[in-house]
């Protein structure tokens, strides 16, 4: 249990690191974040193989593997939604996602539009407000046709329309 | 930085607290001949040292070297907002690197998070200063209106970093210098300062596919067209500009393979590398990521040639140093001047050499309160088992908010300066008379 309880605690202050450093002078920082990103995929993954090992055990079943980027089939742990700012475009989610990722999704790779969108525009989705997420979702083209549950303040549409 | 002697009742840790946010140094950098001093803070002022020239070479009973006194100070970037995103642009000094002197004025380059801006600095009148009445060490003071350096207007190389510039290197054709953010990297003519030629991109389609960012990135010193920048994955590319106009291929990758032994919830961290620079032969690189200093042969792309451990005894507490930040503080390292010893910065204002040829290391540290002027540099140790010897710092007791970050090599002399906070340490190696 040391292991979860740790990579609970370490993900819990990931959060807390990303929430206070979007008040930071100069804006989010992206190294800094893409640190705590991986470090909360890094332990995300550990408690959730740790577990599934613990419940797994009787029964023969396939582990599923976390690929780097990709959230697949994820219980217990809610994360909230995470966005960066400081020059980043797209809201990084880290959901906790009911369905599989089908094998005809397997690439996830979408079309951005934000290959035709110029730097210098400015971008909406860098704001950080939970109550424009649905709408930020609903105009960028997005992979992430997940549900997310209520700790998430928003609900968003299952599946995403991308371009 | 004008302080007096001490007096045993001055609490220093008083004076501590009170360290205003602007003062704290935030890069160090001698220029090609050494006589320069640059150092940028986080107020985005720049200051410059000179170094006193009327006693070098002069056998005193010492053996004296000169030393740095203020030659110039002036205000490099000013805070500015970004409208369009609705944010602020910090004015801290991230870098600042010299051209080679071409003529009687010196020019330097200062970088903050968006914008690099070139400097033309002259002396109005070349008074010399006299030095005889230097009997004490002194912190270097501001006398004022006797000699008068003029900045000239600077050079504004605008909108070319929609991310945080980390690095500015000055190519070694004069002429062109580069300038790194967290996805591109774009080279410039000092002379042009419109616009800019974008050479490295690795800003992914979709930036949910995001995996690595750009860290460091240094030209080459003799080769005009080589250039290496590191990653966040603690990855080095060398690129080669002969080969295509955008060098997102890389020519050389150097990586090491990670230990499965040391995985950890960190590793992604601690491997990032903060600081890559070429050796002066041009043959090597160092780098530093959070545990250890690294040396790579550019020949060898397997792994590092040579890796120094700076403070392995962290390793089993990262846990805490994620807890306040610390894992994400970026050190620097920096060769000395015939590549036989590298340097580093750690906490408590402790600092770490490393003689290659030995593979010896040794902890000095900076900081005034153990350390009277002109007195000769003790070495330090942290304490981590063992025999314990007097003097030895026990890894609990490091403060870990004395971080050594910034510092820079003399190019030709065993000059050292180290930034430690707001204060700024120039140690010397102390040269015998017999040997002049």
């Amino acid at each position: 249990m040391d292991v979860t309880a740790e990579a609970k605690q370490i993900l819990v202050q990931a959060l807390g690191k990303m929430y206070s450093s979007r008040s930071q002078r100069g804006g989010l920082r992206l190294h800094r974040s893409l640190l705590l990103t991986l470090v909360m995929k890094s332990a995300r993954d550990i408690y959730h193989s740790v577990r599934l090992a613990k419940e797994m055990e009787p029964q023969s079943s396939q582990q599923v593997n976390p690929t780097e980027e990709e959230a697949q089939d994820r219980s217990g742990l809610p994360l909230p939604e995470v966005s960066t700012e400081g020059g980043t475009r797209d809201c990084y989610l880290l959901c906790p996602g009911k369905e599989n990722i089908s094998s005809d999704r397997v690439s996830r790779k979408r079309r951005s539009a934000t290959t035709t969108h110029p730097d210098f525009l400015p971008c909406k989705k860098a704001k950080l407000e939970f109550t424009e997420v649905s709408r930020v979702l609903q105009r960028s083209s997005t992979n992430c046709g997940r549900e997310m549950d209520s700790l998430c303040l928003v609900q968003v549409p299952r599946t995403m329309v991308s371009y | 930085m004008g302080e007096d002697g001490e007096s045993p009742k001055i609490n220093h840790s008083f004076l501590r607290d009170y360290v205003t946010e602007a003062d704290v140094i935030s890069t160090v950098e001698f220029n090609q001949t050494g006589d320069l001093l640059a150092t940028g803070d986080k107020g985005g002022r720049v200051v410059i040292f000179q170094r006193e020239t009327e006693s070098k070479g002069e056998c005193e009973e010492l053996g004296e070297s000169g030393e740095y006194n203020v030659y110039s100070t002036f205000q490099s970037h000013e805070p500015d907002f970004d409208y369009l995103k609705s944010l602020e642009i910090e004015e801290k000094i991230n870098k600042i690197r010299w051209l080679p002197q071409q003529n009687a004025a010196h020019f330097l380059l200062s970088t903050n998070d968006k914008r690099p801006e070139g400097y033309n600095l002259k002396d109005e009148e070349g008074r010399i200063k006299d030095v005889s009445t230097v009997t004490s060490l002194r912190v270097p003071v501001l006398k004022p209106a006797d000699l008068m350096v003029e900045v000239r207007p600077r050079r504004i190389f605008s909108n070319g970093h929609t991310y945080h510039v980390n690095s500015i290197s000055v190519n070694s054709d004069g002429e062109t210098y580069l300038s790194a953010d967290d996805l591109r990297i774009n080279m410039w003519h000092l002379d042009i300062t419109d616009r800019s030629f974008n050479i490295v991109d690795i800003k992914p389609a979709n930036m949910e596919d995001l995996t690595e960012v750009i860290t460091a990135a240094e030209f080459h010193p003799q080769h005009c067209h080589l250039f290496v920048y590191s990653s966040s994955k603690g990855t080095l590319r060398l690129c080669d500009m002969r080969d295509s106009a955008l060098c997102d291929r890389h020519s050389k990758i150097f990586e090491e393979p990670e230990d499965p032994g040391n995985r950890s919830f960190f590793s992604e961290i601690i491997s990032s590398v903060s600081d890559v620079k070429f050796s002066h032969s041009g043959r090597y690189l160092l780098t530093r990521d959070y545990l250890t200093v690294k040396v790579w042969d550019l020949h060898m792309d397997k792994g590092p040639v040579e890796t120094y451990q700076v403070h392995e005894y962290l390793r089993s507490r990262l846990c805490s140093l994620y807890e306040n930040d610390c894992i994400f503080d970026k050190f620097e390292c920096v060769w000395n001047s015939n590549d036989s010893v590298i340097m580093t910065g750690a906490y408590n204002s402790f600092f770490r050499m490393f003689d290659r040829e030995t593979g010896r290391g040794v902890t000095l540290e900076a900081w005034r309160e153990n350390s009277k002027p002109r007195a000769v540099l003790r070495t330090r140790r942290v304490y981590t088992g063992g025999r314990r010897r007097r003097g030895d710092v026990g890894v609990d007791s490091l403060d870990f908010t004395k971080k050594i970050l910034h510092m820079a090599w003399h190019p030709a002399e065993n000059i050292i300066a180290i930034a430690a906070t707001n204060n700024l340490y120039i140690f010397q190696d102390r040269v015998k008379p017999e040997n002049q």
